[in-house]
């Protein structure tokens, strides 16, 4: 074994051993290692297998440019897919395994694939698979693609938090730069916060030797130390992973694997982007061989872990910064042979135990090799916020140009690799003066990959992207970066073509004779490394995110054996008692039809209007007329949409001249509310009207049929309840117990009702003396279920469920208000138009069928056409048989037909019928 | 995540407010007669202007509906006045 772990080097704490298996071999690491460095450590070379070809492929890189080491990782109880080995840090008892490889990376079933690399190049799914039918091959094809395998069992306990957090300056990268950035910011005075992905602050600078006559550890120890003294914050595993609208940046912090990172919406007045820079791979024929990897990933394994990759190695390097990683890896003791790509045609082989490089006929091998093409900045966040990068052909690379807003780049980000001039820029940077990118002593031989010569060479390891893709790319027209990107996935895998993305432009721009500037970039999108969707998903579930509505009453129903359900927001009886649940809500239909219910309808909206514009502001927002209601009246009526649509409907209750109240949808409450302040607020004086939701403040108990105003009679109240006295839609106040109470005689179940309110804190008080003076006439507590029902019985909509998004008034049997209403309402003028007046619109009918029972949602069919659908289906315990409401093309005129009812596959037939099957004189109604 | 300034309340994350329309849109008297294009128009044309754009939003939390300028292109937020006393 080659590699191996060396003393005298590292971050890591070697005295506490952690055991970890890797494709179900075991091994063991230290703190501080990651997954990759700790196999590294273990001599492991083989670490993954390709996307496409199923390639064996080891380690790149030593950080987040790593494509090819990725792991589904077992530990403390979770399964991860898609991890990163070289971001992964290590812990006890992890087990990881490389995806897309079975049994294990290193002996790959699937391994023959490569075999016939010659047909699966770009495009070759798309041309291949399209006759007959792509959707008979998919399965197919997505069961051999993915890297991963997401575990289906929810994960307990995988909660992020979700954090809002402010800073004055944010800086990204605790290297050289950003430390330094970051403490003469805070020594300023600001409220600084300093974040970086890594375990240990100090970036690449592990591989110095000395900064100013002190050691790494020493030096970061003391920037670390002056940051926090100066009150600055800082925050370690954490990734910016991407920059949005107005200064929030997004921060992902980890904890220990297995727990939910932490999302934090932190909202900078400033970014210090220190993010440092890249190696770039260099483009050669089998250049994705196993031990091919980047210098400065070989270095920080050497500098962060102790790890060394090989004891002979070759480094194929064409830039000045490559002196300092070598004299790095020498001083560790590693024979370096250098060799110059300038000296001819090169290619690598081998992989598994060594790797060999084949030179102008000459071949060696070496235990791995170590290879750069140049240092790519990170900019990723600066183009997230907007900043445009510029060509620089000193560096070779693409630089942070014209800044974005409250953005500033700072050293190798910003194409400043020599320490001093980083300094001069992030002190500047963390003052608040403007940088300037100094003349920089780095030199660059540009070695970009040569389209047409031969080999098989990768541009996109991650993807299996080779430079004959691109070329048949450029043949296929395909020659807009962008398109590129996506004919051949260049840079679509999930590390978003760190490495890959410049080897493939610069190509594409060789190919078209264009210089690479003018060919671009693609757009950087975040994240900057993936993120777990739970991030977004945090605290907002279940109550969190839709918390449900508590009834007033909610103790006693519970005290009745009420099965509670949610309807519309609001926990509320479905039925009472135990039993066969369809049994119970007959027998609650039975017992309010033949004697009396008791029904919470606490839910319906009590929204205040006053004002001495009100009136005119109700008959405006009303499809009915308003102005004519005397106080004391009721009056049911719709609101519409500008489009002519049903938006609501309701009970309108005047209480005086300048007073009203709107009795909405219960479930649509909310909705109601700001429709009336929109319009209150815009086109209306709103000093003269006043909106009050007192919803919650009231409770509302039912009470229904024909010993409805016996049970009533029972309060004892100062109001003459008799059908003369006290009609049908009219209200009267009075007081009970000393609290005020409102009773509407109104009724949705098509019997005699009383609609009582009383202050909430009243209204067990009330629901208790009602149920107990009711029993001995047979009164019982009705579920909403019932209610649905009896409402049913009657023909009473529900708006939402027996209309849809077309539905406008006329359709509903009600249109005297189109025809006669001659002041402004909302949505008056859509109720004339031609698809209002369209004869063959959608009505509401009933469906009577003697038989079965029609399902909700069935289609009603002539001539194989769909004329409508099923909205509401019951057995009616009252009539014996089922009932339905249905809207149907044209269906006021066609009372009396029978219609083909199908639904699933099963057809049925049903008679079409006025919607109203019960008392439809009203006489059990104004009883 | 965008920050808009209620004017009652003040800066607030985008997610509490609901866009209500571009302002300077009158309703057509309906008491008299409107044309099928002029009131399509007024359900259906919007300006969608590029750059500096006029709008009226509502802050939802308290309910206000308020004039906002903005940039439809760089995002930045110019100013918000209540919309009261605003005359179109």
């Amino acid at each position: 074994m080659s590699a191996r772990r060396i003393d005298g080097y590292g971050v890591i704490d070697r005295s506490q051993p952690l055991n970890f298996a890797f494709d179900g071999k075991s091994y063991q690491g230290v703190a501080g290692d990651t997954l990759a460095s700790a196999l590294v450590a273990n001599g492991v070379r083989i670490m993954g297998r390709s996307f496409k070809y199923h390639r064996p492929r080891g380690l790149w890189g030593a950080w987040v440019d790593e494509p090819n080491a990725i792991m589904n990782v077992n530990g403390e109880g979770v399964q991860l897919p898609n991890c990163l080995a070289t971001t992964t840090y290590l812990q006890d008892g992890m087990e990881a395994r490389a995806v897309n490889a079975w049994p294990s990376a290193a002996r790959d079933l699937k391994g023959g694939l490569d075999l016939f690399h010659r047909w699966l190049g770009a495009g070759f799914y798309y041309k291949t698979f399209m006759w007959p039918d792509w959707h008979l091959f998919e399965p197919a094809i997505r069961k051999m693609a993915g890297l991963g395998t997401v575990s289906p069992d929810v994960l307990d306990g995988y909660e992020a938090d979700q954090v809002f957090d402010h800073c004055d300056v944010l800086v990204v990268g605790g290297g050289a730069a950003g430390l330094v950035a970051a403490r003469t910011a805070a020594e300023a005075g600001q409220n600084v916060c300093l974040v970086d992905d890594q375990q240990t602050l100090g970036g690449s600078l592990y591989q110095l030797p000395d900064i100013d006559g002190r050691s790494p550890v020493e030096w970061v120890a003391t920037q670390r130390e002056a940051i926090v003294n100066a009150g600055a914050r800082i925050l370690t595993k954490t990734t910016a992973f991407g920059v949005y609208d107005h200064g929030l940046i997004g921060l992902i912090q980890s904890g220990s694997f297995g727990d939910a990172p932490r999302l934090i919406r932190m909202r900078a007045g400033r970014v210090i982007m220190a993010t440092g820079a890249l190696d770039r791979p260099m483009t050669f024929p089998e250049n994705d061989r196993p031990g091919v990897m980047s210098l400065s990933g070989a270095a920080e394994l050497l500098a962060r872990y102790g790890v060394l990759v090989g004891h002979r190695l070759a480094v194929l390097a064409t830039h000045s910064l490559a002196e300092a990683s070598i004299k790095l890896l020498r001083d560790a003791g590693v024979e370096i042979e250098r060799i110059d790509p300038a000296d001819g045609a090169f290619t690598a082989f081998g992989g598994r135990a060594s790797t060999g490089l084949k030179q102008s006929g000459r071949a060696r091998t070496y235990d791995a090799v170590l290879t750069s093409g140049g240092k790519t900045p990170l900019v990723h966040l600066w183009r997230h916020a907007g900043g445009k990068l510029d060509w620089c052909d000193t560096r070779q690379a693409f630089v942070p140009g014209k800044a974005p807003d409250m953005m500033t780049a700072v050293g190798a980000a910003n194409g400043t690799f020599d320490l001093e001039g980083a300094f001069n820029e992030a002190r500047a940077a963390g003052a608040g003066h403007a940088t300037m990118r100094a003349d920089t002593q780095y030199t660059v031989k540009p070695h970009w990959p040569e389209p047409g010569s031969k080999g098989r060479q990768w541009i996109d390891f991650q993807h299996d992207v080779t430079l004959k893709d691109i070329e048949v790319a450029a043949r296929e027209n395909y020659v807009s970066v962008e398109h590129l990107k996506r004919f051949t996935t260049l840079g679509m895998a999930s590390d978003q073509g760190k490495t890959s993305n410049m080897a493939g432009l610069a190509a594409m721009a060789t190919i078209q004779g264009r210089p690479i500037p003018e060919v671009g970039t693609t757009t950087f999108r975040p994240p900057f490394v993936p993120v777990p969707l739970e991030i977004y998903r945090g605290a907002h579930r279940e109550q969190n995110w839709h918390p449900i509505k508590r009834l007033p009453l909610e103790t006693t129903h519970r005290a009745l054996d009420a099965a509670l359900g949610e309807y519309g927001g609001w926990l509320r009886p479905a039925w009472y008692g135990t039993g066969t649940s369809s049994d119970l809500i007959a027998q609650e239909v039975q017992a309010a039809r033949e004697s009396a219910g008791l029904f919470d309808g606490s839910p319906l909206g009590k929204i205040e209007v006053m004002g001495p514009d009100a009136e005119a502001f109700l008959n405006f927002i009303y499809y009915n007329t308003i102005r004519t209601m005397k106080p004391g009246q009721l009056r049911y009526g719709f609101m519409l949409t500008e489009s002519g649509t049903v938006f609501d409907d309701g009970v309108l209750a005047r209480l005086g001249p300048d007073h009203f109240i709107v009795s909405c949808s219960s479930s649509h409450v909310d909705g109601v509310r700001m429709h009336l302040e929109a319009w209150r607020q815009d086109g209306n004086d709103p000093d003269r009207i006043f909106i009050h939701d007192a919803t919650q403040h009231w409770a509302t108990v039912a009470v229904t049929g024909p010993e409805a105003r016996d049970v009533l009679m029972t309060l004892g109240l100062d109001i003459d309840l008799s059908a003369e006295a006290f009609k049908h839609m009219s209200l009267q106040s009075t007081t009970w117990r000393g609290a005020a109470l409102r009773i509407a005689r109104v009724s949705f179940s098509g019997d005699l009702s009383f609609e009582v309110s009383i202050r909430a804190s009243k209204a067990t008080e009330l629901w208790d003396s009602l149920h107990h003076a009711g029993a001995p006439l047979g009164l019982r507590p009705i579920g909403l279920e019932a209610m649905s029902i009896m409402r049913a019985e009657k023909g009473y909509l529900i708006i939402g469920k027996d209309t849809d998004g077309e539905t406008m008034p006329h359709d509903l049997g009600f249109s005297a208000p189109r025809d006669k209403k001659t002041a402004a309402f909302v949505g008056d003028r859509s109720l004339h138009c031609e698809k209002a007046n369209d004869a063959a619109r959608k009505q509401l009918v009933g469906l009577m069928s003697d038989d079965r029972f029609l399902p909700t949602g069935a289609h009603l069919v002539k001539d194989d056409t769909s004329q409508g659908y099923v909205t509401s289906s019951y057995q009616s315990p009252t009539l014996g048989r089922p009932i339905a409401l249905a809207l149907v093309t044209s269906g006021q005129s066609r009372i009396g037909e029978t219609i083909a009812v199908q639904h699933l596959g099963k057809t049925q037939k049903a008679t079409i019928c006025a919607p109203c099957f019960l008392d439809p004189k009203g006489e059990r109604l104004n009883a | 995540m965008q920050l808009f300034p209620c004017p009652f309340c003040g800066e607030r994350n985008e997610t509490e407010f609901h866009f209500a329309g571009e302002l300077g849109k009158l309703r057509p008297d309906t008491a008299g007669d409107v044309s099928d294009a002029e009131w399509g128009r007024y359900l259906y044309t919007q300006r969608n202007e590029k750059g500096h754009v006029r709008e009226v939003w509502m802050h939802m939390p308290c309910g206000e509906l308020f004039v906002l300028e903005r940039d439809s292109v760089t995002m930045a937020v110019i100013g918000s006045r209540a919309l009261r006393g605003e005359t179109a």
